[in-house]
């Protein structure tokens, strides 16, 4: 069984309860390079580990791109 | 070292943001470059101690892309998240609150821009944000109109910088107000900036000849034919106009004035 999200505007699969760290994992991103907002609400990166995901939840992940 | 060496040494003169010390008085943008080393390179030669960044969506498709921190260091050089695309306070703060939880650092850059032609500020959305950030202990830069009673609102609140534009963003005009910048220096208790609109190195001279703290710059660098150089000519231009505000210009005269004594002529 698996349920899905939506991560920076796309539908993605996960695994019913996998934390922030571990779903970060999954697509090869640097926690210590990004910062997420779950559901409009930022994710500490201190609790990324503890965190679980669920169905129909909405993440934005962002990191620092060159800007003016 | 001589008094007269000590009195030019540009290391002895530097300025404070936010209870932080720097020497280089150029803040450079790292949008708009073809690729990182170009931007890493441009940044090295600029001198700058502090850069603006934007904060975006990862690509998730697309993981591996390279990543701006890996080619500047921001242990090494501040980087200072800014907002613009924000048109309106709550993505402005939104879009800070995540910055601060991507890098782990208070100093911001607020930008609300009011429309897409000008991007002139949107200062009442602006006062908005500035207020909940201050209010949340993020130092705020803040990008605004060159309007010295706003400039002053914004100082009460808080920010620790006022940075008024000096020609729209991005469009190399030169600085089109020196007036309403003079009054904004002349009053403020906090660094102030000219913020966009610097296009070449004599219009960042021009800023600091005016008496202004620093000036922050992309486009001029960037979309320079060959932005390394340019970015080496701007800290040099910043340095310059720096020197001659602290040096005091002549006065302008009406007629000429001869610079060989008239005394002893044949």
């Amino acid at each position: 069984m698996s349920a899905s999200i939506i991560v920076n505007g796309e539908i993605k699969s996960i695994e019913p309860g996998i934390t922030v760290w571990g779903f970060l994992q999954t697509l090869q991103l640097d926690p210590r390079k990004v910062a997420v907002e779950r559901n409009l609400e930022i994710v500490p990166k201190s609790l990324f580990k503890n965190v679980n995901l669920v169905d129909g939840d909405k993440l934005e992940i962002v990191h620092f791109i060159g800007g003016g | 070292m001589s008094a007269l060496d000590s009195n030019v040494n540009q290391s002895d003169d530097t300025w404070t943001l936010a209870g932080k010390t720097y020497r280089s008085r150029l803040i450079v943008g790292t949008g708009k470059y073809k690729d990182f080393e170009e931007t890493a390179a441009s940044v090295e030669a600029s001198g700058a101690e502090i850069v603006t960044v934007a904060v975006r969506r990862v690509n998730v498709s697309d993981p591996n892309q390279p990543m701006l921190v890996d080619y500047l260091d921001p242990k090494k050089i501040t980087y200072l998240p800014n907002t613009a695309g924000c048109f309106d306070a709550s993505s402005a703060v939104r879009t800070l609150r995540l910055a601060r939880e991507a890098g782990g650092w208070d100093l911001v850059k607020l930008e609300v821009l009011g429309d897409q032609k000008t991007l002139y500020p949107n200062m009442l959305e602006t006062f908005d944000a500035a207020e909940t950030l201050i209010k949340e202990g993020f130092k705020v830069m803040v990008y605004c109109s060159d309007d010295p009673i706003a400039a002053k609102k914004l100082e009460d609140m808080g920010c620790v910088a006022i940075m008024p534009l000096g020609a729209p963003i991005g469009s190399g005009l030169g600085i089109q107000n020196p007036v309403q910048i003079r009054l904004m220096i002349e009053q403020a208790g906090v660094p102030l900036l000219v913020d966009a609109g610097v296009g070449t190195a004599s219009d960042a001279s021009v800023a600091m000849e005016l008496g202004c703290d620093g000036v922050l710059m992309n486009t001029a660098i960037a979309d320079a034919k060959d932005p390394v150089r340019m970015a080496r000519a701007m800290k040099l231009a910043v340095e310059s106009g720096r020197l001659a505000y602290q040096a005091g210009r002549m006065p302008k005269k009406k007629y000429a004035d001869p610079s060989s004594p008239l005394s002893g002529l044949i």
